[in-house]
């Protein structure tokens, strides 16, 4: 059986994992929230070849694996003079990819904010800027909070695949861990389960507060 | 007409009917005076609308003079409601002009040839009109006093405090001063209407544009939307386009009514024109129809 202290001897290397994981994750995030609105407002313009360009983007992504468009961006730009550092190439990938996804989250949340709304703030006369910063994404905004709460929980669990391109993350540390100490195998993976449980658990409950939060005054 | 339809009106009626009578020979002397100088506020030309293959208006010739409260009445899908969102720049017309104080609204004079005009021009042709919408559209996610001082503050970039000083007396004037920190969502249909009404009016428009204000309501709460409606007919010198079922009060209310059917102005003219000498066909059987049996025979 392990005792405690052994336990314990494990932790320093894999917190030295988790700041990784947690800075690919946060990175990542951003990144791939700004590509979801950037692709979905696009998905929504008028012009035709900008529509195009977004659906493009969205089906590349979304319909290649993760691992590969990590291998690409990592081991084969490269060759077209493109050198990313792994964590940029990490950060680039995810929010890539799962940008792609929340494109689709923006744009249906938009086009359920029902027609009236719009022409509602057309009388009153609203520029385009102003209708959908002050009536279109208000009302949107609390639609998307919950599936990007589960796209972010993906997000997360996708950031175990960067250790395939020499990032040392929690997934990372605890393989070499696996490796260098032995007979450890169930308290490693069992703490690594853990941790990205109370992560994910902690996303989960900011999206709820965050949800509560868009929707004060309205049922 | 005692038609059960309008009995809610009746209970304002008494209070109202001195006030309407002074304010009827009001209208009329306007009109005397000013008809021969005055150009038309709004006027269509030849106006079209298809959607697909569906042509819901065939060529509209319209004049509204300042200040005109224009009824228009009609079975639905007669493109009555396409007339107004022609004029709030929701729909673009297919075929033909629109002029608002003679100038066009979706064109711009290069010469003597009209182009398209840009957004800019739209948008100010725009801040001339106001809207009131069957479904009231208010924005959920606003108070209603944030319903009211929204365009007034981002659009024309009153300050704040002056856009709520006009705001509660608007909503003071539709009677809903006392609910103004509620979200929309609190209050019934017609007191969202009437929150509507307020939203519309305290941009200023000249000419006030209402479909069917009173369609989406629970019967009770036609009265309440429709009183509020007249008054502002009767106190304001905007000109009003209304679109309703409500016959008794486009005839109380309008100056003149127009009956659409087909994508066409049928028959236009005064409300006793109109309910009590219907000349075409289509009119009376609609007003039979519509009045359940009474007709256009009226009292």
């Amino acid at each position: 059986m392990t005792s405690l202290e052994t336990l314990i001897s494990l932790l320093p290397t894999l917190m030295k994992g988790l700041v990784v994981t947690l800075e690919v994750f946060l990175l990542g995030s951003v990144v791939a929230a700004v590509l979801a609105f950037i692709a979905g407002l696009m998905r929504l313009s008028k012009f035709r070849i900008v529509r195009f360009l977004a659906a493009f983007y969205v089906e590349f992504f979304r319909g290649t694996s993760l691992l590969i468009q990590l291998f690409w961006i990592f081991y084969v730009l490269p060759f077209f003079g493109l050198d990313l550092s792994a964590l940029t190439a990490g950060v680039l990938a995810l929010g890539l990819n799962y940008g792609a996804y929340g494109s689709e989250v923006v744009r249906s949340a938009i086009l359920s904010v029902p027609r009236g709304q719009t022409e509602a703030a057309i009388a009153l006369n609203m520029s385009p800027v102003l209708r959908f910063r002050r009536i279109i994404l208000p009302q949107a905004w609390p639609l998307m909070i919950p599936p990007f709460g589960n796209l972010l929980i993906e997000l997360l669990k996708g950031t175990s695949l960067v250790s395939l391109i020499t990032l040392s993350d929690l997934t990372f540390q605890a393989m070499s861990l696996r490796t260098t100490v032995s007979k450890l195998e169930i308290p490693i993976f069992a703490l690594l389960l853990i941790i990205y449980f109370v992560i994910a658990y902690a996303v989960t409950l900011l999206m709820r507060a965050l949800e509560k939060k868009a929707t004060v005054g309205r049922a | 007409m005692a038609l059960p339809k309008v009995l809610s009106l009746r209970e304002h009626d008494s209070e109202d009917s001195e006030r309407r009578t002074r304010i009827g020979q009001k209208t009329k002397d306007d009109k005397t005076q000013e008809s021969p100088e005055t150009t038309p506020i709004v006027r269509y030309r030849g106006v079209k609308k298809s959607f697909g293959d569906v042509e819901v208006l065939k060529g509209i010739d319209l004049d509204m003079m300042p200040g005109e409260k224009v009824a228009v009445i009609g079975p639905s899908g007669s493109g009555k409601t396409t007339l107004a969102r022609l004029l709030m720049t929701l729909e673009r017309p297919s075929a033909g002009i629109i002029e608002v104080e003679g100038e066009p609204l979706y064109h711009k004079r290069v010469g003597a040839r009209l182009v398209p005009a840009d957004e800019r021009h739209i948008a100010r042709m725009r801040s001339k009109i106001g809207m009131v919408f069957q479904h009231f559209n208010l924005f959920p996610h606003r108070t209603i006093l944030q319903n009211v001082t929204e365009a007034p503050i981002h659009v024309k970039k009153m300050p704040r405090l002056e856009a709520e000083e006009k705001a509660r007396e608007m909503l003071e004037k539709v009677g809903l001063i006392e609910h103004i920190d509620k979200y929309p969502e609190q209050l019934s249909g017609g007191q969202k209407q009437r929150v509507a009404i307020a939203r519309a009016l305290v941009m200023e428009p000249k000419i006030m544009l209402f479909d069917e204000p009173t369609s989406a309501l629970d019967p009770e709460l036609v009265g309440e939307v429709l009183a509020v409606i007249k008054e502002i007919a009767e106190k304001g010198d905007m000109a009003m386009m209304l679109i309703t079922h409500e016959m008794q009060f486009a005839r109380e209310v309008a100056d003149r009514v127009l009956f659409t059917d087909g994508g066409n102005i049928v028959e236009q003219g005064t409300p006793e024109e109109i309910f009590e000498h219907p000349k075409s066909e289509r009119l009376q059987a609609f007003l039979a129809r519509f009045l359940g049996g009474v007709g256009g025979g009226g009292q």
